[in-house]
């Protein structure tokens, strides 16, 4: 039972209540630096870690942190993983830290991650709060590089750098721009509402020819 | 079975019954482009078939491809799609690869009518959103104006136009400049003449002035468009061009020249009048009207880009739900002071 609960917890941020696709949250990073699959992944795995971190912490200290306080509480303890974070990359990869940019420090007022504290980690115990960010972080890495691959591949021809159409091949300038970011977003959350509908429309036709059987 | 008295027939009202439906407007259209699209294939050669039934074909695979299984023949027979990939295929430059002008069609229907909706839901005209996502996308492609076939025939086509799906072709082909263009960085005037019968560079269907003008009074004639929004365009970019020649003859262009350059008539008879994009009260005709000719001056005139009408029906027709909000007539009897 406690397996299958955590399990439930992480699987959840990947798809039903993937935080991009269903929640609709942390719209500012998804559009601002997908241009390409490699800052897309570089900014997932910093909000990965960033959730994380703080999920873990907040839920740790949930009893201690005052109620009227709690929000600033959750931001300092993000700012704290965000610096971290900020100056890994830093160190790191120089290159893909420069073209993110201003977006690093931004993860601060990322709605997801404060959401997240807010809805699950200040309520849950540990290690429920850690799958649940383990999950919705995933799923927003998922979002991300998806989003960015669409984008690099018709906007540059490559993927991660790596070219994959030859010399030829035209680039789809609005990709790169800041419209392919917004078209290619309500693209795929039209496939997945799509996908979403089908499904629901399968499940009541099942459940209605077992009621028809029972 | 037994024959019905015709006395004794009941009907609903209405009881007049008008004979134009939509699959006749959307008829009268095609043939109100007759005259251009012949025009086209005559200065540009089999290279206009090829783009303009590439455009069409991209224009009815997504009307299909997106249509309810139910009405898929009913949203077919309308033949919207077709006008759209018509129309967006005049609009475009006749070298162009036909993959994006396929590419031009399905996105036109795609997001600009079948996401609002369907046929009189949309915001945004379909083929100038589908030409503006080709414009953004492809910039060079799109501004690539290949000069017209001449003397090599019907039959040559333009090595632009065969590019492999994804790939552009690395021919240098032949290219100069439309007559806006030559006017705003060059400071040639090209002669009226040319610009009313063609023989000029820009896209298939604004070569010929006097052939789209033909269309424009068959669509008048048949009452399919509204004459207010193109007359008001026109008569704003003469005035415009009017009151400009007035500070430098030299500088701006004369008003003929700006009404039969570029694809002003295109759009401002067929494009600007959709019934769907354009405000319907007479007094919102008028205000779309001369919103338009005057974002087309301000953006030739003063602009960075040679041409503008694409992008001032576009956003004109962003605002048509407010014009039409505020130009809504008075209901009868309503509003007044009683004596």
């Amino acid at each position: 039972m406690k397996e299958n609960l955590s399990r439930e917890e992480f699987l959840k941020g990947i798809w039903r209540d993937n935080p991009v696709f269903a929640q609709v949250l942390g719209m500012c990073p998804m559009l601002a630096v997908t241009n390409s699959a490699i800052n897309a992944v570089a900014m997932g795995m910093a909000t990965f870690f960033v959730l994380v971190g703080s999920s873990f912490l907040v839920s740790t200290f949930r009893h201690l942190i005052p109620k009227q306080v709690r929000i600033s509480c959750f931001i300092i303890i993000i700012a704290t993983f965000v610096t971290i974070a900020d100056y890994t990359l830093l160190a790191l990869v120089p290159k893909v830290h420069k073209e993110l940019g201003a977006f690093i420090p931004l993860i601060v007022a990322n709605c997801l991650i404060l959401g997240r504290q807010e809805a699950f980690a200040s309520r849950y115990p540990t290690k429920l709060a850690v799958m649940d960010a383990l999950g919705m972080a995933s799923g927003f890495l998922l979002a991300l590089f998806s989003l960015g691959a669409v984008r690099e591949i018709l906007g540059d021809g490559a993927l991660f750098g790596f070219n994959l159409f030859g010399a030829n091949f035209e680039p789809w300038v609005i990709m790169i721009l800041p419209p392919g970011g917004f078209l290619t977003l309500g693209v795929i959350l039209l496939f997945f509402n799509w996908f979403k509908t089908k499904k629901d429309e399968f499940l009541e036709d099942v459940a209605a020819a077992q009621r028809s059987e029972g | 079975m037994k024959k019905r008295d015709p006395d004794l027939l009941l009907f609903h009202a209405p009881l007049l019954r008008q004979g134009m439906t939509t699959p006749s407007a959307m008829r009268d259209v095609v043939w109100a482009l007759l005259p251009a699209t012949a025009a086209s294939l005559w200065f540009f050669g089999i290279s206009a078939v090829l783009v303009l039934a590439s455009s069409i074909a991209g224009a009815v695979l997504a009307e299909w491809l997106f249509a309810n299984k139910e009405a898929r023949g009913e949203s077919l027979r309308d033949s919207s799609g077709i006008v759209t990939g018509l129309l967006l295929g005049l609009t475009l430059p006749p070298g162009l690869p036909l993959w994006m002008a396929f590419l031009g069609g399905f996105v036109g229907i795609c997001l600009g009518k079948v996401i609002w909706g369907g046929l009189g839901h949309n915001l945004f005209n379909p083929a100038l959103l589908g030409r503006a996502f080709l414009q953004a996308t492809f910039p060079i492609a799109m501004t690539t104006w290949v000069p017209a076939t001449g003397d090599a025939g019907f039959f040559a086509i333009y090595p632009g136009n065969l590019a492999l799906p994804f790939m552009q072709v690395s021919v240098d082909a032949m290219t100069s400049a439309t007559p806006l263009g030559l006017m705003k960085f060059e400071q040639v005037v090209t002669p009226l003449n040319e610009l009313a019968f063609g023989k000029i560079n820009g896209s298939l269907g604004e070569t010929s002035g006097v052939a789209l003008l033909l269309g424009g009074v068959y669509l008048w004639a048949r009452r399919d468009l509204d004459w207010r929004i193109p007359v008001s365009i026109l008569a704003t970019v003469i005035l415009f061009s009017a009151c400009l020649g007035l500070f430098d003859a030299e500088r701006f262009p004369t008003p003929w020249f700006s009404v039969f350059s570029g694809g002003l008539l295109l759009g401002a008879i067929y494009m600007a009048t959709d019934p769907v994009t354009s405000p319907v009260t007479p007094r919102g005709a008028w205000i779309f009207g001369i919103g338009v000719g005057v974002l087309v001056m301000l953006i030739r005139v003063f602009g960075g880009l040679p041409e503008g009408v694409m992008y001032a029906i576009l956003l004109m027709n962003a605002a048509t739900p407010l014009i039409d909000r505020y130009t809504q007539p008075r209901v009868f009897g309503r509003g007044i002071e009683s004596p």
